[in-house]
């Protein structure tokens, strides 16, 4: 065929162009989904350690979103010497699975937040979100007073679970799904992942985790903070021999 | 009058005219955006406890007006003129035209305003709500409709190149937009979404978003920009027709591979990474095609550099280009990412597209066009030859300081001391950063500053226009009724 043909008629026109340009995004994207190796298998005693987020952790990462904190924080840990003395382990594609959407970030403004989790009190963080420059002089992170002052808006917590689990995130609402998440992560767990009972686990791990240390009021800042307590914990590296996971890679 | 009354029934201009006001208005608040969060960077006190002025939210907002509103205005107004100028015929659908320039405006405006209330995708370059996204869809599939029967209805047996670019443009942004936003609402009635795709997918999906919003959106549409306005501004024709057509193809399969090194050494599997590192090397390629082929049709036209500011515009927003284009497959090897990677080195590179290429090559279109749609000459040649030195001063303050911060910072996250621990803490990396970002937001002043002189002398223009059309229109007026 000449070129001519192509440009003196759009159809052609059109229809090469619609091939060439859907290749590339079909051979990178598509087999992500069916390739076993692309997420790793992460169990300790038959139990799956990374579960969904409970529903107080959502309603932080869903505030942690609102206040774009991906733009100047990622969570990605690359594999390198620096970034495993200064963060730990690199990330597993596993870690991030049940993460709609993805917050690896692309922009380290401030430190990496993947494994951030358990590193500082909740304390140091209510102080850290209050007024970073309190506790890190040098900081040019802006001040989140508001997440102390601000209640937590909860009433669509069971909505926002169920809107996760059309997209394959298994919380659980029949009593057959329940027992599926008994048997995939433990019973604790599974209770937690019950969206019949988000509003009722949403309350009483803010009342127990106590994140912001104010008992009366459950605080975005509860949210935010239990969130970022979660990040990154819940592999235990120390369970798995050295160089476990580099066959995934 | 007479003129345009004629001009106005072969040629749709009212809607150039539209999205030409628009791409000047986005241009001045998307840069202030830009220039305000580059201060906060460097004096936080700026974000004033006030969640709409922080940072994390207005970075979006700056993105937004810049990206789709001052960039997606100026592909309108040039695509809607090239594609009837070219084909010789006026943009088919009547009214339609409008409705794409409407849904368009709203969608720009009410995504900036979202964002400031904190509602957000939190994906990066496609932050809109979905309620958003769906007007976007709708918007774009008329466009395609509108631009695609304005082509098919051609009195031209041919299709000029540019309108190549600008189809290509307008079909890959139609599919990346659909498939990166999928996503679940909470319910009908709640702004908030869960993305159909997660983790390493979900990273995956949007990179061949993102970076298919620089290919496509902000690299292969301003390609059609210059294929059009370069040869009309220098009165040459296109360098090499061959080189053309290697060159749109390659370009337009090229890109859609090269998404993934964005994510090098992360915990998308190495083969894909590996796959978009060497397409992105190959791109380079088809690149400097382009670049050669706009540069060497000016040759010949050297001579205009001197009195023609439009021309200036037009030859340095290809050596950006031309530039831009080697430091991105140099930043995509693995050895080198790893280094630039999550850096303002990035930023930088960003911006040397962003500002020196598509919004150098935008700007010189706009000075070619105006004078065209509205009848007369340009208000002031001076003030334009004033901005494009500020904007090119403030594109090399703004390249340069991210250069020593991005390399800098890297480097010092990266060095040990000599027992094996880190040199460096974290915040002494951010200590550093603190005299590239004063330098950068300079930088910043100067190409927004250029920006409003833009403004000013295309408002007056536009006044001194109308104001020649209504002495013309009186003039006649008194003839008829003296004859």
């Amino acid at each position: 065929m000449k070129h001519e043909t192509i440009e003196t008629n759009a159809g052609w026109l059109i229809f090469l162009t619609l091939i060439v340009i859907s290749i590339g995004g079909l051979v990178e994207i598509v087999p992500l989904y069916f390739i076993d190796d692309t997420i790793e298998t992460v169990k300790v005693e038959g139990k799956d350690t990374v579960r969904p987020y409970t529903p107080l952790e959502l309603r932080g990462r869903d505030l942690y979103q609102r206040e774009g904190c991906y733009t100047c924080h990622s969570q990605m840990i690359r594999p390198f010497r620096d970034e495993a003395l200064r963060y730990g382990h690199y990330s597993l594609a596993a870690e991030s699975q049940f993460d709609h959407p993805f917050q690896w970030g692309s922009k380290r403004t401030g430190p990496d937040l993947a494994r951030v989790g358990k590193k500082y009190s909740n304390q140091w963080h209510v102080q850290h979100l209050i007024a970073p420059r309190s506790v890190v002089p040098e900081s040019i992170m802006p001040n989140y007073p508001w997440l102390m002052k601000n209640k937590l808006e909860y009433k669509d917590i069971a909505g926002r679970l169920k809107a996760l689990k059309m997209v394959g995130v298994p919380y659980s609402i029949t009593e057959d799904e329940y027992k599926a998440n008994v048997k995939r992560y433990g019973k604790d767990v599974a209770d937690k992942l019950d969206i019949n009972q988000a509003e009722k686990n949403l309350l009483a791990q803010a009342q127990s985790g106590n994140y912001d240390g104010n008992k009366d009021d459950i605080t975005e800042m509860d949210a935010m903070v239990a969130y970022l307590q979660v990040l990154g914990t819940m592999v235990d590296f120390k369970k798995f021999e050295d160089g476990h996971f580099t066959r995934f890679r | 009058m007479a003129n345009v009354a004629v001009a106005n029934e072969q040629y749709n201009y009212d809607i150039v005219r539209k999205f030409t006001i628009m791409t000047v208005v986005w241009g001045v608040l998307g840069m202030l955006a830009g220039v305000y969060i580059a201060a906060e960077l460097a004096w936080p006190f700026l974000n004033f406890d006030n969640p709409a002025l922080t940072f994390g939210r207005l970075r979006p907002v700056h993105t937004t007006l810049v990206i789709f509103g001052f960039g997606g205005s100026a592909l309108f107004a040039t695509s809607y003129y090239v594609v009837q100028r070219t084909c010789q015929v006026r943009l088919w659908g009547g009214k339609l035209a409008n409705y794409t320039f409407w849904g368009w405006q709203l969608s720009v405006g009410i995504a900036a305003i979202s964002y400031l209330l904190g509602y957000t995708q939190a994906r990066e370059y496609a932050e809109m709500v979905w309620p958003i996204d769906l007007l976007i869809a709708v918007t774009w599939v008329i466009y395609l409709i509108v631009y695609v029967m304005t082509m098919v209805n051609r009195s031209q047996p041919h299709i000029y190149v540019a309108n190549w670019f600008f189809i290509a443009f307008i079909l890959a942004t139609a599919i990346l937009h659909i498939f990166n936003n999928m996503a679940v609402p909470v319910s009908m009635f709640s702004l908030s979404s869960y993305s159909l795709h997660a983790g390493v997918q979900d990273a995956m999906t949007q990179w061949w978003y993102g970076h298919n919003a620089v290919g496509f959106f902000l690299t292969a549409a301003f390609l059609g920009m210059m294929y059009y306005f370069i040869p009309k501004q220098a009165g040459r024709p296109v360098y090499s027709y061959r080189l053309s057509i290697i060159h749109f193809w390659a370009l337009i399969f090229l890109y859609m591979w090269v998404g993934a090194h964005h994510l090098h050494w992360t915990a998308l599997p190495d083969w894909t990474s590996t796959l978009a590192a060497t397409f992105s090397i190959l791109l380079l390629l088809p690149s400097w095609g382009g670049m050669i082929n706009g540069i060497m049709t000016l040759s010949g036209a050297w001579d205009r550099l001197r009195n023609d500011p439009v021309v200036r515009f037009m030859i340095v927003s290809l050596s950006f280009y031309g530039m831009s284009t080697f430091e991105g497959p140099m930043m995509s090897l693995k050895s080198v990412n790893a280094l630039s990677h999550y850096t303002d080195w990035t930023i930088g590179h960003v911006h040397s597209g962003a500002l020196g290429w598509v919004a150098m090559i935008s700007m010189g279109s706009l000075y070619h066009l105006i004078p065209r749609l509205w009848e007369t000459k340009m208000y002031s040649e001076k003030l334009i030859f004033t901005h494009f030195w500020l904007a090119t001063i403030g594109i090399v303050l703004y390249i340069s300081s991210m250069w020593v911060a991005g390399i800098g910072q890297g480097l010092m996250l990266r060095a040990f001391d000599e027992y094996g621990n880190l040199a460096y803490t974290f915040i002494e990396s951010v200590s550093f950063l603190h005299t590239p970002y004063v330098v950068r937001t300079l930088g910043g002043v100067f190409f927004l500053s250029g920006m409003i002189i833009m403004a000013y002398n295309v408002f007056m223009t536009i006044f001194k226009g109308r104001k020649e059309a209504a002495v013309l229109e009186a003039k006649l007026a008194a003839k008829l009724a003296n004859a």
